[in-house]
């Protein structure tokens, strides 16, 4: 037994040196070297200005704006630490429901969200499934198609412009599957509404 | 179901198919000790290595000391990876500040790592600086994998050779299953990882101010290189806390597919490459056909049942035509879900791209049932070929039982000692997993824990100890397991799950290398057939299966049928 203490001991320094340090600054120097962009996280500027990534999904309130999905992110309580309290895209700490699909929680948050769209002015059922449930990562920056679809009334109602003129701009921000199979139709939220910010302000 | 997601996921296959061959057969060179392609680059660190290791690569060990080799290596990492979570709080690379890990949790999270399990009782961006992410989590990584391999070697060999007192050399084994296949592939990967935008840097995170004004805190890191090794190693401990259903671990519908080709190919060739080195190519497809046909029906019997989405939101006016998206990301959607689902359960990867706990019971049955049933499906790397060759040997047994002639595996004559050893492993499997369940359902601390109650409840707590005894890592992530009680219970799972399974095997290795390897004669029954991959197929669905039936019963099961009756807990 005592004979293998000095490898075991040796080669995991070794290999902590190779495989912990080595490794990571080797990727690390050529990620950066060669696409500082994405190694950087995907930041999107606005005039200079660091506004988002845009892999990372932001809440949007204002009726201006289209709404990402429902999000499970939570932060610590200011007021009680061992308490958490809801911080949808909270981006440094990602989550999901995990609620079951036999939840009665569940239950009542998609009851509250559907009749939160219908005061927005949402009228058809059924309403598109990303619209009212959260996603994994509590992070998603993508919405459906039909999710945008649903919100375009609003939006151009907001800003005072035809909804012919934002379905227009939706459509152009409308990412389809990759090579024709890979993935799903989608729109990301934060392209579409810093499109919208620049077309028709 | 769509023909677009079956199209999808065909060509994921496709792709893992065509890598098969070359790569099974690139590991049996690279086991064999011959000089390979990347010999020039490496064989000098390989040899520096062993020369500061005082190694002597030439000799070869019994498997008695082959395993108390790999013990120690293993317990020898576990005790570095260990301190280094205690002590980061004062180490350097913390950009964030975090102070030392919890001693319960850092004691879970190094066995976690240590057996390749990466179950994740801590959120990576809130918990682990990243020095603790590179040096310690990655290493392991590497390492457990590495370990995976060369246990799979000793049997393989001990099948291979006719009368041999030795099985190889575990240094060596670990060592070359670093430098020749794991860290190349990783750096190739991560690489690609990057291209589809996964960040890889030295930063801690970053304020930004959103278009509305608010204040968004995006946590980075040296997330590619650890994704790499983390999905080739098959260990699915994620940088981040929803591991690879964030954007940062897994960017978009490319990055997704690198993931599940990365996470399964190494496994799926590994037959090839036992094939190749027991001198019969055909064995090693046999292997990987019995494994492919229980896992492509799992895939589909997952995908099938999240397309048909929760009825209960039918009921409240929510389209499901996209299917069950209740934790699940857009750009994945129910086929890249349950695909990955499926498979990193049938390895014991335990990477998630969405959230085990909000699909379907049916859904969510799948991945609870592909980990009870071993992980052989293509399993761990190394892990899985172990675990799928001791139900080999179980299967040829109950064919010889049926036939009334002495089992043979391979011109080996497999008798009461390897029978009784390869029970003894399989056992352990429901000892654990059935053991703690029912004592964590009796417990008032360990149900605190739950986050869905009725059969869901059950399920959460089925699935967290089988996914630590399987050690796969992914998780019904609504427990919150990060309590004394579940760190300590689920390490000691875990713990099990790696060493009393297979401490038997290996002995079992030790008996059969010493037989005389006989010629096969007229009656001697064919391990490469269509009739013998039933059998083994079979074989695993009945002697695993059955096992955790009624357990299985009374959580996913139960639950379909109250939620088709329409009952919410």
């Amino acid at each position: 037994m005592f004979q293998h203490l000095r490898p075991a001991i040796v080669l995991i320094g070794l290999f902590m040196c190779l495989l912990g340090i080595a490794y990571p600054i080797t990727v690390t120097m050529i990620a950066e070297a060669a696409m500082p962009g994405l190694a950087g996280g995907s930041l999107v500027q606005r005039s200079g200005v660091v506004i988002g990534s845009s892999l990372i999904g932001q809440e949007f309130r204002s009726d201006r704006y289209f709404h990402g999905r429902p999000s499970a992110t939570s932060a610590p309580d200011p007021k009680d630490a061992s308490k958490t309290t809801d911080a949808p895209y909270n981006a440094a700490s990602s989550s999901g429901s995990n609620l079951g699909p036999t939840s009665g929680k569940l239950i009542d948050r998609v009851t509250a969200d559907i009749k939160a769209l219908r005061e927005e002015g949402v009228v058809l059922l059924p309403v598109p499934a990303d619209s009212v449930t959260t996603s994994a990562s509590g992070l998603d920056p993508h919405i459906s198609p039909e999710n945008a679809a649903i919100q375009i009334a609003r939006v151009a109602k907001a800003r005072g412009i035809p909804e012919a003129k934002v379905r227009g701009i939706v459509t152009a921000t409308t990412e389809s599957r990759t090579l024709g199979i890979f993935g799903e139709p989608r729109v990301n939220v934060l392209a579409l509404n810093l499109a919208l910010d620049t077309t028709a302000p | 179901m769509t023909i677009i997601g079956w199209a999808q996921i065909a060509a994921i296959f496709a792709l893992v198919f065509v890598c098969v061959k070359p790569l099974g057969l690139y590991m049996a060179g690279v086991f064999s000790n011959e000089v390979t392609f990347l010999s020039p680059v490496i064989a000098p660190v390989e040899r520096a290595f062993y020369r500061l290791a005082g190694v002597n690569p030439a000799q070869e060990e019994g498997w008695r000391s082959y395993t108390i080799a790999m013990l120690v290596f293993n317990a020898t990492g576990f005790v570095f990876l260990y301190v280094l979570m205690r002590l980061q709080g004062v180490l350097p690379l913390n950009p964030q500040g975090f102070s030392a890990v919890a001693p319960d949790l850092a004691f879970n999270t190094a066995i976690s790592f240590v057996t390749n399990t990466n179950w994740q009782a801590y959120g990576g961006e809130t918990t682990m600086s990243h020095l603790v992410q590179m040096a310690g989590l990655t290493v392991q990584n590497f390492l457990s994998a590495a370990t995976g391999i060369a246990l799979a070697l000793v049997l393989v060999r001990a099948l291979a050779r006719s009368g041999a007192r030795t099985v190889g050399n575990f240094w060596v084994d670990v060592t070359r299953a670093t430098l020749y296949l794991l860290l190349p592939f990783s750096l190739v990967v991560a690489l690609a990882y990057v291209a589809t935008g996964l960040p890889q840097t030295l930063l801690g995170s970053i304020d930004v101010t959103t278009l509305e004004g608010a204040k968004q805190t995006l946590a980075l890191g040296p997330v590619a290189s650890q994704e790499a090794i983390k999905q080739l190693g098959t260990n699915g401990g994620g940088f981040f806390n929803v591991n690879a259903a964030h954007p940062f671990e897994n960017a978009t519908a490319i990055s997704n597919m690198i993931s599940i080709w990365a996470m399964l190919v190494i496994s799926a060739a590994l037959p090839i490459t036992f094939g190749r080195m027991v001198g019969d190519d055909r064995q090693g497809w046999g292997l990987l056909a019995a494994m492919l046909v229980i896992l492509i029906a799992g895939v589909g019997f997952a995908y099938w049942a999240e397309a048909n989405g929760n009825p209960l939101l039918t009921a409240l006016g929510v389209d499901q035509i996209a299917g069950n998206m209740e934790g699940k990301e857009v750009r994945f959607g129910t086929a890249m879900s349950a695909l990955y689902a499926a498979v990193t359960t049938g390895l014991s990867c335990g990477a998630v791209n969405s959230m085990h706990d909000s699909f379907t019971p049916l859904g969510g049955l799948v991945p609870l049932v592909l980990i009870q049933l071993g992980e052989v499906l293509p399993g761990g790397v190394g892990s899985g070929l172990y675990g799928m060759l001791v139900f080999a040997i179980v299967a040829v047994f109950i064919a010889g039982l049926m036939v009334g002639r002495t089992p043979e595996y391979l011109g080996k004559k497999i008798e009461a000692r390897e029978m009784k050893l390869a029970m003894l492993a399989l056992l352990i499997l429901p000892f654990a997993i059935l053991g703690f369940s029912a004592i964590a359902v009796m417990l008032p601390k360990a149900l605190e824990s739950l986050a869905n109650s009725g059969p869901h409840g059950l399920s959460e707590i089925l699935y967290a100890y089988s996914s630590a005894t399987g050690n796969n890592g992914s998780a019904f992530a609504g427990l919150s397991a990060n309590t004394p009680w579940y760190n300590m219970t689920l390490g000691i799972a875990m713990l099990l799950g790696r060493f009393a399974y297979v401490v038997p095997v290996m002995a079992m290795a030790g008996a059969l290398a010493g037989k005389v390897r006989g010629t096969a004669s007229e009656g001697t029954f064919p391990t490469h057939t269509v009739l013998f991959v039933a059998l083994l197929v079979g074989t695993i669905l009945i002697v695993a299966g059955l096992e955790f039936f009624p357990a299985v019963a009374l959580g996913p099961i139960v639950e379909h049928f109250q939620m088709l009756a329409g009952k919410t807990f």
